[in-house]
């Protein structure tokens, strides 16, 4: 991540706390994300799923989640990143949008973060449009910068691989 | 019951009861204006209907009521106890007319006067006598005694003459016609029995006696008739219906989760009780199915209104016959196909059934007749749309199916009639020639098979050309839950519904089903028909490049209206039932799935699409790109030609169309005599000249030669070569044009550059030099017959011109239909047009259809030159006009041809 640009809307310190949202925090390669604590359904281990022959890349597939079909969506496909190589397998974040479920698969889950308001910020101009793409803006914490996933416009890529 | 009158019953019961309650309120505080607005509102709502529904004793009770309220209303009225008591008698008079109604589906005889009359007096300021009323409410019900009577036994009264006989023709365009005839015979009963005009007076009378048959029923009855409808049928808002039947979907599916595990293990304790909730649960699902149900008459109710119109519309006499109108099926399913059915019928009426002079001259009795037939089958609900009328033309449609571009001409020839019918399924299609008011418009049998295809169903069609038409509609029960096959593709699982499921085959190579191969394209002999089949693992990209084929394969047959296609899968599980839910919209595109489930063991399984498995299948081949390479390409195999190679005069292979060789020759050198210095030999009795491919060239006197022999009628030349090197096919694309005469143009065959020599011209070498003129005087008149050549192919054109051009005629190329047409209709002369039939944009078919509408060129001769001659192009090209259809390159016959159409 290169050098943030002006920071005219951080001339308050961390002492003033603005309003605090939450987060599930996610890893991906090795980014931070975060995903608006509300919209999370669930999150899930490693599952089951069923291949769906023609679907668009980013479609992993589908998987059954207490008796409600959940399409698994494959971030690394959608951010044009490469496959995940890691040891161990892959978790999910089950989000729900305009009654749907979908089951975004990431690399790891971690902790839900309460993060100050004041400490968000637009994205940067240089950022790369893949994330600029599916994000609503950056979180500056203590030791990282966190993206905040916007669930709609991730989910949105029909067109793109649509068979 | 009549269903509008069980729905009317219902809601007035409702309303009535709820006026009880509310008027009581009213009393208790009488300022209460919202409250009053809400009573006065359902009453007048009952008041609308019962007029509505032409029921004027309940509408007379309600009105005067409603004065009474709309007093009240406006003030001029204090409310009274008595005011109040009052028209809680005319709301018990209301259900009490009610129960009657509800039992005789008509109103009970007599008139409620008597009750009106205090209503009015009260609603005019007046009071009443304080005695009788309260006592009346005390009693729930009205005082039998009281029943206001004006008549005496034996007697109508006007207004119930007159009821009967706004019933009789059926005010309303009730769906079914048996309540309207009901009413009908009734009325007509009545008249019958006492056919005595009511007196005009009774009206002012108070009651005297009351009727034996009001007096006769007990409080008691009354009081259950009252209820029977209202109570047995209650409202149920719909969403939760749906929600119910989706709970009750998701309790099937744990079911078979259950089920499934019990399965695997034998003689648990769980085994009996599962059985029993098993068989709960499938009742619970029928039950919960049946709430849902509700009979297909409803959706035809607008039809005999819709028919009736058109037949005054059109002037055709249409009798429309509806049976089993009471077949039920899901309200969702009922909701989905009235459209469609109401198109289908509209259709039938329009188009199918002739007008009446047609139908006579037919020899069909003048009324056409519409049969809407619906019965269940086997877990379906089959409807069927039937007409006597005329059928659907093959001819017509395959020329609109042309005209439209939906299928090329050549291949609309190979169609069966049943194809060739499917083709009014396709967006835009419509046969009517001109638009009416009712149909024609282009929009049509495309969406109503898409409608029926959205809620699982098929649609097929039997149409007999000048006896009619019989579509078959096959739609499931219900959407929610459906059978289906589950079989493996590729290490995949995937649900085949099983209504499309025809049958299972096994095919292996050494059993009785073996699947072979046309052209790398599998297909199955199965009672001695072709199956075409279809991998299901390459139609969904499954396999990874292995295409070793296994020993066994099974093969899934399904029907998908007239289309049969078998679906190659790995293997095959037994069938389930399955909840259909639809995909996550990211996945709608994907045609070849129409939802997907979860199964018994817990896992997601995609559910096929047999219609858009169809679609990919390549249904009538031309709908996808593969069918239009597979058009491609044989246009391109039309082009080949069969070349014979050989050597003469210089190093460059020569090549000439070996259609044009009548025969190989070596001839003896030393047979070769010579006249006026060119060389001849004595071939076949005759005296045929050798042209040397140059001038230059002397021949040896000794040795043998090779000659490539052309004939021409009874005459032959010999074309002197070097070496006869092969026979190629190929298709001849010239890329260079040469300067000398003899020279079509340098081609690539068979790899290497190539000169195509013109056979034309030794042609003419050889006849304008020696038999030319002879000919020409005996078979030419002194002016040239024109001829006008229409071919694409350059090759073609510069070899028959001057073939043409040698036998005497005047010859015009052009390279293109239309050029042709263009030609033709700005005045050009010629006698005779030779067309070559596949061109781009408009074909010979086309064009010949295209001239022979103008008067000029009816009886011109055209033939036709084509590289398909089979007796169906034959055919084909007799049908739109073609004088003669000749084989490209049957040079002899051509000219044989053309000289005796033209003198003809």
């Amino acid at each position: 991540m290169s050098d943030l640009p002006a920071t005219q809307s951080t001339g308050q310190s961390m002492v003033a706390l603005g309003e605090l949202k939450q987060f599930v925090s996610i890893m991906i390669g090795k980014q931070l994300f975060g995903i608006p604590v509300l919209q999370v359904h669930d999150i899930l281990g490693p599952q089951r799923i069923t291949r769906i022959p023609l679907s668009p890349k980013e479609v992993a597939g589908s998987l059954n989640l207490r008796g409600r079909i959940v399409t698994a969506i494959n971030i690394r496909s959608r951010l044009n990143m490469p496959p995940y190589e890691g040891d161990h397998e892959g978790m999910s974040v089950v989000v729900e949008d305009q009654g749907e479920l979908y089951s975004l698969m990431v690399d790891s889950v971690g902790e839900v973060l309460s993060l100050d308001e004041a400490m968000f910020e637009q994205h940067p101009a240089t950022l790369d449009g893949n994330i600029r793409e599916v994000s609503t803006g950056i979180y500056r914490l203590d030791k990282s910068l966190l993206v905040v996933f916007d669930v709609r416009s991730l989910l949105r890529f029909q067109g793109e691989e649509a068979a | 019951m009549d269903e509008l009158l069980s729905e009317f019953l219902t809601e007035t019961s409702e309303n009535v009861s709820e006026l009880d309650v509310e008027l009581v309120q009213l009393e208790q505080n009488p300022n209460d204006q919202a409250l009053l607005g809400n009573i006065f509102r359902l009453v007048h709502t009952i008041k609308g209907t019962c007029g509505f529904l032409g029921l004027p004793r309940l509408e007379a009770v309600a009105h005067a009521s409603e004065n009474v309220l709309g007093k009240i209303r406006d003030g001029s009225l204090e409310v009274s106890a008595d005011a109040i008591t009052l028209i809680l008698e005319s709301f018990d008079r209301i259900k009490w007319l009610l129960s009657s109604l509800e039992e005789n589906e008509v109103e009970p005889e007599g008139d409620d006067q008597d009750l009106i009359d205090r209503l009015n007096l009260v609603a005019e300021g007046g009071t009443l006598d304080g005695g009788t009323a309260p006592a009346d409410v005390a009693e729930p019900e009205p005082e039998p005694a009281e029943e206001p009577v004006a008549l005496r036994p034996g007697e109508v009264s006007m207004e119930e003459l007159e009821r009967a006989f706004m019933e009789a023709p059926g005010p309303d365009d009730m769906p079914s016609d048996e309540p309207e005839a009901e009413a009908a015979e009734e009325a007509q009963a009545e008249e019958a029995v006492e056919p005595a005009p009511a007196p005009p007076e009774p009206k002012k009378e108070v009651a005297v006696s009351a009727p034996k048959d009001v007096a006769k029923q007990p409080d008691q009855d009354k009081q259950v008739r009252e209820s029977a409808v209202a109570n047995q049928t209650i409202r149920v808002n719909v969403d939760l219906l749906e929600n119910l039947m989706t709970m009750v979907s998701e309790l099937v599916l744990t079911r078979n989760q259950l089920m499934q595990i019990s399965r695997n293990e034998k003689d648990s304790e769980f085994t009996v009780p599962l059985q029993r909730l098993s068989q709960v649960t499938s009742e619970l699902q029928e039950g919960v199915m049946k709430t849902r149900m509700q009979p297909i008459g409803n959706a035809w109710s607008k039809l005999p209104r819709l028919v009736r119109d058109l037949s005054i519309d059109l002037s055709k006499k249409i009798d429309l016959q509806m049976l089993g109108a009471d077949t039920e099926l899901d309200r969702q399913v009922l909701e989905l196909i009235k459209d469609p059915l109401t198109h289908m019928v509209r259709n039938s009426a329009d188009h199918g059934i002739e007008d009446g002079p047609s139908r006579l001259a037919a020899g069909k009795s003048e009324t056409g007749t519409v049969t809407l037939n619906a019965y269940h089958e086997g877990g379906h609900i089959i409807i069927e749309i039937k007409d006597d009328g005329k059928g659907l033309d093959p001819e017509k449609i395959k020329a609109k199916a042309v005209a439209n571009g939906l299928v090329a001409e050549s291949e609309a020839d190979s169609l069966s009639e049943q194809q060739i019918q499917q083709f009014i399924f396709r967006a835009g299609f419509s046969t009517a020639a001109e638009v009416t008011s009712v149909s024609g418009r282009g929009v049509g049998m495309d969406v109503v098979r898409t409608n029926i295809e959205k809620i699982g169903g098929t649609i097929e069609l039997k149409s007999v050309f000048g006896k009619g038409s019989t579509f078959i509609i096959k739609i499931p029960l219900t959407l929610a839950i459906v059978s289906a096959l589950i079989v493996e593709a590729g290490g995949e699982r995937f649900a085949i519904p099983q209504l499309s499921v025809v049958e299972l085959v096994r095919a292996s190579n050494n059993s009785e089903h073996k699947i072979e191969e046309v052209h790398g394209t599998p297909v199955l002999r199965l009672r001695n028909r072709l199956l075409p089949l279809v991998s299901l693992r390459r139609l969904l990209r499954l396999g990874d490049d292995e295409e070793e084929t296994p020993t066994e394969t099974f093969i899934v047959v399904l029907q998908i209206g007239t289309y049969s296609v078998g679906i190659m899968v790995d293997r095959v599980f037994d069938t389930e039932e399955i909840v259909v839910k639809p995909v996550a919209p990211i996945l709608r595109n994907i045609t070849l799935f129409s939802g997907n489930t979860i199964l018994g063991d817990g896992s997601v399984i995609m559910i096929l699409d047999p219609n858009g498995i169809a679609a990919a299948s390549g249904e009538l081949k031309m709908v996808d790109e593969e069918g239009q390479d597979t058009a491609r390409h044989l246009t391109h195999r039309s082009d080949v030609s069969s070349l014979l190679l050989f050597r003469a005069s210089g190093h460059s292979p020569k090549a000439v169309p070996l259609a044009l060789v009548a025969r190989l020759e070596e001839i003896d050198l030393t047979t070769v005599e010579y006249s006026e210095g060119r060389p001849l030999v004595q071939y076949r009795g005759q005296l045929m000249p050798l042209v040397a491919m140059d001038d230059d060239i002397k021949l040896e006197t000794e040795g043998r030669q090779p000659v490539l022999v052309f004939t021409d009628n009874e005459r032959s030349m010999g074309l002197i070569v070097d070496q006869i090197v092969d026979i190629v096919e190929d298709r001849i694309n010239i890329e260079v044009r040469p300067d000398a005469p003899w020279l079509m143009g340098s081609a690539v065959i068979a790899g290497k550059a190539t000169e195509v020599i013109d056979a034309g011209f030794y042609l003419t070498q050889a006849y304008g030099d020696w038999f030319g003129s002879a000919d020409a005087d005996s078979q030419e008149p002194t002016e040239p017959r024109r001829v006008l050549l229409v071919d694409d192919s350059a090759f073609f054109r510069n070899l028959i011109k001057p073939l043409l051009s040698v036998a005497g005629y005047d010859v015009t190329t052009v390279d293109h239909a239309e050029a042709a047409l263009e030609l033709c209709e700005s005045g050009a002369e010629f006698d005779a047009i030779i067309s070559d039939i596949e061109m781009p944009g408009i074909d010979g078919f086309e064009l010949t259809r295209r001239l022979r509408e103008i008067a000029r060129w009816e009886d011109t001769p055209i033939i036709a030159l084509s590289s398909h001659t089979g007796p169906r192009d034959l055919d084909r090209g007799r049908e739109v006009g073609f004088t003669d259809y000749i084989a490209k390159l049957d040079r002899d016959a051509l000219l044989e041809t053309l000289a005796q159409t033209i003198d003809a």
